[in-house]
């Protein structure tokens, strides 16, 4: 049998506390991220990903110990993300006990940046996150561009092209996230997570619009992901992580059980 | 005292291995050290390893730590995780070719199977002819090849977390401890003498892997 497909619930974390916001908006608080993570790990998590939210210095603190704190108690990969700007950003967060970071922002303003952290730390942990909004008309052939600012700034920058150029400086996996679909529940953008999936060599996490366990299925068979990310239908209860993975080992995924 | 050395080498994420250790061992006590005096004095030692190859290698002989592994296998157990694996042997494919320890016979190479016609590029492919994802990450199932006191209460099978792009084939008259499938076959543990190393992160496998560092912190060397 082969490789298995991830399933990686998602922490958005301001200062210390696992929120998840609709849209990117209306903050609703959803517990500790130790203690959420630690439940997540034994209900058979893959990985766990921690998004990083928080503005303000103290926060940021705040965010390394709880980095520790998960990486003390929770023996699966943990990714961080959120503010990664600096390679000094990325030794912090590796030391705190994180294994990959996840650079967005600082990447499209400094593309070199990446090819730097891949060099200094290896492209095992440096995960490119990719905001990407579709721009074409109906009827168009598709196309996507990224954005930033948490999907508020648009960059001119075709999504396609920016993942194969991230790849070749050294992104060892793409966090792919529709920003159409993300808080939506209507399922992952499928031709964004496909095109860019058989675009470039590395594993994709198709992440933004998760509603139901059909639409991980989907994602996976449909969207050529390797991953799937998750937040709320994990948080709020509506599914749990073995009731996913049950359902799409039902449905022919390899799956860790 | 359980005394374990993770030897530093500045390469990679050595306090996942550190926590992981301190979580399943009683009385032990976990060193993160390039010093050959510490190290040599522990009644264990691990020998980790991400990123470049070239890079490892680098490191590894500016601060002696050859010299350290080589003296450490001769007289108690050594686990090595994933680079630190691939550093064993003779040579890697990665950076153009470097030179590795050669304690253990075998190459480590990059992870391919055929050739793209149009453009040159090495591919895997898997059986159905579709391309698999390089890096291979995630988890994925490793076959044991034969008891060993490291797979105690370890089932066959059990899938590991994988993160790695070259992968370690064999010299002959070397043993593979336990296979993994992804396009070609790949050793996903080998065992020679004191040493026993793997290809997956054993600390951030959660049962499976935790299971195997506890293993590893009661085993006396040898089988």
């Amino acid at each position: 049998m082969a490789l298995a497909k991830r399933i990686i619930p998602c922490l958005d974390c301001d200062n210390g506390r696992v929120v998840k916001g609709v849209k990117f908006l209306d903050i609703r608080d959803a517990g500790d991220p130790v203690e959420i993570s630690r439940r997540y790990s034994d209900a058979g998590a893959d990985e766990i990903t921690f998004l990083d939210i928080t503005a303000s210095h103290e926060g940021r603190d705040t965010t390394v110990h709880t980095v520790e704190a998960i990486a003390g108690q929770v023996f699966i990969p943990l990714t961080v993300g959120g503010g990664i700007r600096t390679l000094e950003d990325i030794r912090t967060m590796l030391n705190a006990g994180a294994d990959k970071v996840s650079i967005n922002t600082a990447a499209v303003f400094n593309p070199d940046f990446v090819r730097e952290a891949a060099e200094r730390f290896g492209s095992q942990c440096i995960v490119v996150a990719i905001d990407a909004k579709k721009v074409s008309a109906e009827g168009e052939s598709p196309r996507w561009e990224i954005f930033t600012h948490g999907g508020r700034k648009p960059t001119g920058i075709d999504a396609i092209e920016w993942a194969k150029r991230m790849v070749k400086y050294g992104a060892g996996e793409i966090l792919l996230t529709s920003m159409d679909r993300d808080g939506t529940k209507s399922g992952f953008d499928l031709a964004l997570n496909r095109a860019i999936s058989n675009a470039v060599s590395v594993p994709i996490i198709a992440s933004g619009g998760v509603g139901n366990l059909q639409d991980l299925v989907d994602g996976v068979v449909e969207g050529h992901a390797d991953a799937v990310l998750a937040a709320s239908i994990f948080h709020f209860g509506e599914y749990s992580i073995g009731e996913a993975k049950q359902y799409m080992a039902e449905r022919g995924i390899t799956m860790r059980l | 005292m359980n005394k374990v050395a993770v030897i530093d080498y500045g390469m990679g994420n050595l306090h996942s291995v550190a926590k992981a250790l301190e979580h399943v061992g009683n009385n032990t006590r976990v060193s993160v050290t390039a010093d050959a005096k510490t190290i040599l004095e522990a009644d264990r030692v691990i020998f980790p390893g991400v990123g470049a190859i070239r890079d490892c290698m680098a490191e590894i002989r500016r601060l002696g730590i050859d010299d350290i592994v080589a003296e450490a296998v001769r007289s108690k157990p050594l686990l090595a995780i994933c680079v630190g694996m691939q550093a064993l042997m003779e040579r890697s494919e990665e950076n153009g070719g470097v030179d590795c320890l050669g304690i253990v016979k075998g190459q480590v190479k990059r992870f391919a199977n055929a050739v793209d016609p149009q453009s040159g590029a090495s591919l895997l492919l898997d059986e159905s002819g579709e391309a698999l994802k390089v890096p291979h990450m995630g988890w994925n199932i490793v076959q044991q090849t034969g008891t060993h006191p490291l797979w105690s209460g370890i089932a066959d099978g059990t899938r590991f977390y994988f993160v790695h792009s070259y992968y370690v084939a064999l010299g002959a008259g070397e043993k593979a401890a336990g296979v993994t499938h992804y396009g070609v076959d790949i050793t996903a543990a080998l065992s020679k003498g004191n040493i026993f190393a793997v290809q997956f992160h054993p600390e951030k496998s959660q049962h499976g892997g935790l299971q195997l560092l506890r293993n590893f912190l009661s085993w006396n060397g040898e089988n």
